[in-house]
């Protein structure tokens, strides 16, 4: 806040220039003063925004203020932020990373960029470039603020506004709520890597894998679902006076729910879009590296801890834990990017393959053998019985699905807050709600039960098993022995055949898949396997066959380069 | 691709739909309502053209869960309705007809009445073709419940001129009513369809008020007209009002005969047959052998002994007077495969004698003489009587007995 008084009349009444320049509002005395200090819970800076008397005109008959859609978009990731925080991710990522990962992202894409004289900080912000054209597109200039944290004195920023030409001003007050809505959607915006309400799902991911926090995309995006991070509706967390109709619904209002695969590319395109260098290294000791989300994902799916020991051996063998292969570097197209998630569970299918061969014929006749010897062994660690855990999850599966199933149909995508895209409909949309609310009353009442509206309790594991149980129903700490034998001092598989899931991989590029799964060419349980998977991370089956194949390929690539013809059945 | 899969708005309240429908189909009210509750907000995004969209479906499936689930009431349902009415300008007659059908089913005579005059006073802008018919609906069934306050007024009158009272308010009322009804009955059942409760309204108003011309004009319209569906009703109306008022046997033959043409198992057969079997003219006793025989290829009237007994009464005669015994062949022919196992098995024999001798008798008449005194029927029945010495059952043989030339003729 600039509170000094005026040289000229001594008053306390300061304005704006175009040049950002303070202008005592009484005398009309321009200093050389420019301070640009907004914290990012956005207020409408009465001060900034008075520039040109047609703007000051537009804020004070609708009640609301000007607002960009990047601000807008700033909010959304601002809250997202915070939510995170409260699951326990570390406030670094809301105050330094992600901030700093946003304002390189409007820099680069021109929302705002620095234009400043020599000597400043890397952090300082960003100017507008106030050049009109009218031919084109005119271009905008918008508001920067600075970090929460910073402190005033830092940041030195030179904003000015353009005047935007009347033409552009009066369309966008019609068509959106935000001054450039409609320009946001123009298609030209492309190269510059526009800003959608996915993607800032992609921020958020980028800020915890530079982090390298305990959170997988797929924890992200079921977190998202269950109501935990802000997504969708988040709108209603906008101020009052950034009015939001017309074309912001397009931007802002979500209507699906985001997929895996698309926030992850869009993650990649980013980190190559900012220019960033390579990531934090992604060693044996992190949350990520294979080898803990193996664990993990074992104690989830309720599988015997010693397993663990085969998949690292896996992933050591096609040197997956290497530091250089998981470590992200953007813009790379070389190296294949990984999905640690998804990859964890392929390594966790392959090798129970391995162990069991899965082809729906020899995993029940090793359970039977085991079964056996349980029966008359009762001292001890008892053998693992595929089949008795066969049961087990696929009853919790079963159950968990259903679930899944009712609460996405149950799902409510509107909320209390009312959107229109014009003035027009306002009075259609309001009654419209108006009418929803009482049928939901309605039949609410009917219904015998009050909406639950808690979400659950946010968490890292979906499945829990506890040794504690007497039911016998939890598989931690039971024995692989009975499938395994001692040979040259080394624990082989008893199992001697292995199937390939695919002979040859198909070219990412050409069809955007690995390989195509379809259930019915596969084990049932293999398809089992993969199925409990993919309701762990939530994503399709598919998604992890593709990977399982291309582990497949790793680990017997001397094999394959060798005989050039292969047929499904393969010794070891 | 990812884009397959992608959970959006429209898949979320797809799946939602089948949820309601499973409620719905297995009868889980409570649960229905629950889905229906989060299903309610695609309402807002109600864009489509699809053929039933969520306005539609709200309403309907709405509806089958207010009037089942124990916990409602019907005031609940008409605020309901109400809502609903507003969610379309085309939907809105429909809406008040069928809200209109609700209430008669819960026996509210009078708000059903109310909301069909509103309907018939509603306007708005151009009406498509499916509305004015709806329209016409809304006028019909209007007319409908006058005619029921014409009938009470009409009895209420009838019990006060027997007790000798004289009611001038009432008689008013009734006449008011009367055109009311009249006009919107009228109407509607100018329109090809079947109007079958219109038409006996709209009659027995005519009748009550003398105008007979017009009463038998409309019945002969609604049974002939080429553009309405065939009905079978239309003819037994007909046939009814004629016999009520003493019409010739002539056009009651003509009316009846339609009758059998379309409905050959109808009730009134037997009393068709009857008429025929007395009729002077050949070719109707013919007919009617013809119509008893059709009726009796139809399971129902298997047991039936008022038509054995018709058709035995003319089987007899006509093997008595040893005339037109090929009208008995005739039938026969086309039967003679299949009427043994269908009507004269040994089975039957047996149980048509333990449950009801006069069918037993009726039928092992007709075995005899068609099939021969050998077969199985006759001699099961015939036996079983003659041991019981029941005179009926000497009789029986000794006709069929006489008469086996006949069926020896017959099969020859």
């Amino acid at each position: 806040d600039f509170d000094e008084r005026c040289a000229q009349c001594s008053e306390v009444n300061w304005g704006l220039t175009d040049g950002g320049r303070f202008y005592c509002r009484s005398c009309h005395n321009v200093t050389e003063r420019t301070r640009e200090v907004v914290n990012t819970d956005f207020i409408s800076n009465t001060r900034v925004q008075t520039i040109s008397k047609r703007l000051r005109k537009q804020e004070k008959t609708d009640g609301g203020c000007e607002w960009y859609v990047c601000e807008g978009f700033q909010l959304v990731l601002k809250k997202q932020a915070e939510a995170l925080e409260a699951l326990g991710v570390c406030p670094q990522m809301k105050d330094e990373i992600l901030c700093n990962f946003w304002r390189r992202y409007l820099q680069k894409s021109k929302q705002a960029y620095c234009n400043r004289p020599a000597g400043e900080t890397v952090k300082a912000l960003s100017v507008c470039d106030s050049s009109t054209d009218v031919d084109s597109e005119a271009e905008r200039c918008s508001l920067l603020y600075s970090s929460l944290s910073e402190s005033e004195g830092d940041l030195q920023t030179d904003c000015s506004f353009a005047s935007s030409t009347s033409k552009v001003s009066e369309s966008t007050s019609v068509c959106s709520g935000s001054v450039d809505g409609s320009l946001y959607l123009m298609k030209n915006q492309k190269e510059k890597l526009r800003m959608t309400m996915p993607m800032t799902l992609s921020f958020c991911y980028m800020a915890l894998l530079w982090l390298r926090e305990p959170m997988t995309l797929s924890d992200l995006l079921r977190f998202v679902v269950e109501g935990h991070v802000p997504y969708l509706n988040v709108f209603r967390h906008f101020p009052e006076k950034m009015k939001l109709c017309g074309l912001d619904l397009k931007i802002f209002c979500v209507e699906s729910w985001p997929v895996y695969g698309e926030v992850y590319n869009k993650m990649l395109e980013l980190a190559a879009f900012l220019d960033l260098p390579r990531f934090p290294d992604i060693t044996d000791s992190c949350f990520l590296h294979p080898d803990m989300l193996c664990m993990k994902y074992l104690m989830e799916a309720n599988l015997p801890d010693e397993l663990h020991n085969w998949t690292c051996r896996v992933v050591k063998k096609i040197c997956i834990g290497e530091t250089n292969f998981l470590t992200l570097v953007p813009g790379n197209k070389s190296t294949r990017n990984v999905k640690y998630d998804v990859l964890a569970a392929a390594v966790i299918v392959v090798v129970l393959k391995l162990l069991f061969l899965l082809d729906d014929h020899y995993e029940w006749l090793l359970s039977d053998f085991a079964e056996e010897r349980n029966k008359n062994n009762k001292e001890g660690c008892p053998y693992f019985e595929f089949k008795k855990w066969y049961k087990v999850i696929k009853c919790s599966l079963d159950v968990e699905q259903k679930k899944l199933d009712e609460e996405r149909a149950k799902c409510l995508w509107r909320c209390e807050k009312p959107l229109f895209y014009s003035a027009q409909k306002k009075s259609k949309v309001l009654k419209r709600r108006q009418m929803v609310e009482n049928l939901q009353n309605q039949f609410g009442k009917l219904s015998g039960s009050v909406r639950p509206a808690e979400k659950p309790n946010p968490s890292s594991f979906q499945l829990r098993w506890s040794e504690e149980n007497t039911d016998g129903s939890c598989f931690h700490g039971h024995s692989l022995k009975g499938i395994l034998q001692e040979k040259c001092g080394l624990l082989t598989a008893m199992n001697p055949d292995y199937w390939l899931c695919t002979v040859k991989l198909c070219t990412e590029k050409v069809c955007g898949h690995v390989a195509h799964y379809r259930e019915v060419d596969f084990p049932q349980s293999y398809h089992f396997v993969l199925r409990l998977f993919s309701f762990l991370l939530r994503i399709q089956p598919s998604h992890i066959h593709d990977e399982v194949c291309v582990i497949e390929h790793k680990l017997f690539d001397k094999r394959l380069c060798k005989k050039p013809k292969y047929n499904t059945g393969l010794r070891k | 691709s990812s884009h397959e899969h992608k959970f959006n708005f429209k898949k979320s309240k797809e799946m939602c739909l089948s949820y309601i429908q499973d409620a719905v189909l297995q009868k889980q009210w409570k649960k229905a309502a629950e889905f229906l509750t989060f299903y309610t907000e695609s309402l807002e995004k109600d864009f489509s053209r699809e053929y039933m969209g969520p306005s539609e479906i709200i309403w309907r499936i709405g509806t089958e869960i207010l009037c089942h689930h124990s916990h409602n009431t019907m005031k609940e349902f008409n605020s309901f309705i109400e809502q609903m009415k507003t969610l379309g300008v085309k939907r809105y007659l429909k809406v008040c007809l069928e809200h209109a059908f609700r209430l008669l089913c819960n026996g509210l005579i009078d708000e059903a009445y109310q909301n069909l005059s509103l309907a018939e006073s509603w306007r708005f802008g151009e009406r498509t073709a499916i509305q004015d018919k709806e329209m016409k609906l809304i006028q019909a069934y209007r007319g409908l419940l006058d005619y029921y306050s014409w009938s009470k007024q009409k009895n209420i009158l009838l019990e006060h001129g027997q007790d000798g009272f004289e009611d001038l308010s009432v008689e008013q009322e009734m006449h008011s009513c009367f055109r009311k009804a009249a006009v919107n009955l009228k109407e509607i059942i100018t329109i090809p369809g079947v109007w079958d409760l219109f038409v006996k309204c709209y009659v027995d108003l005519l009748e009550f008020y003398g105008d007979h011309d017009e009463a038998r004009q409309v019945l002969n319209d609604y049974a002939y007209n080429s553009k309405f569906p065939a009905n079978p009703n239309a003819h037994v109306y007909l046939y009814q009002f004629l016999k009520r008022h003493g019409e010739s046997k002539k056009s009651l033959i003509s009316a009846l005969k339609i009758l059998h043409d379309i409905v050959p198992s109808h009730e009134l057969m037997i009393d068709f047959n009857t008429m025929l079997q007395k009729s002077k003219k050949r070719r109707n006793r013919r007919l009617g052998l013809e119509v008893i025989f059709a009726a009796l290829d139809y399971a129902g009237w298997k047991e039936n002994v008022k038509a054995w007994s018709c058709l035995a009464r003319q089987v007899k005669h006509t093997v008595i007077s040893e005339k037109h015994l090929d009208w008995i062949k005739q039938e026969w022919n086309s039967r003679k495969d299949w009427w043994p196992a269908f009507h004269f098995s040994h089975y039957l024999a047996k149980r048509n004698w333990q449950e009801n001798e006069s069918l037993s008798y009726e039928k092992a008449l007709v075995a005899g003489i068609l099939l021969g005194k050998d077969c199985k029927y006759f001699k099961y029945v015939s036996h079983q009587g003659c041991k019981a010495q029941v005179k009926r059952a000497r009789i029986l043989k000794k006709f069929v007995n006489k008469h086996n030339h006949v069926y020896l003729r017959m099969s020859g």
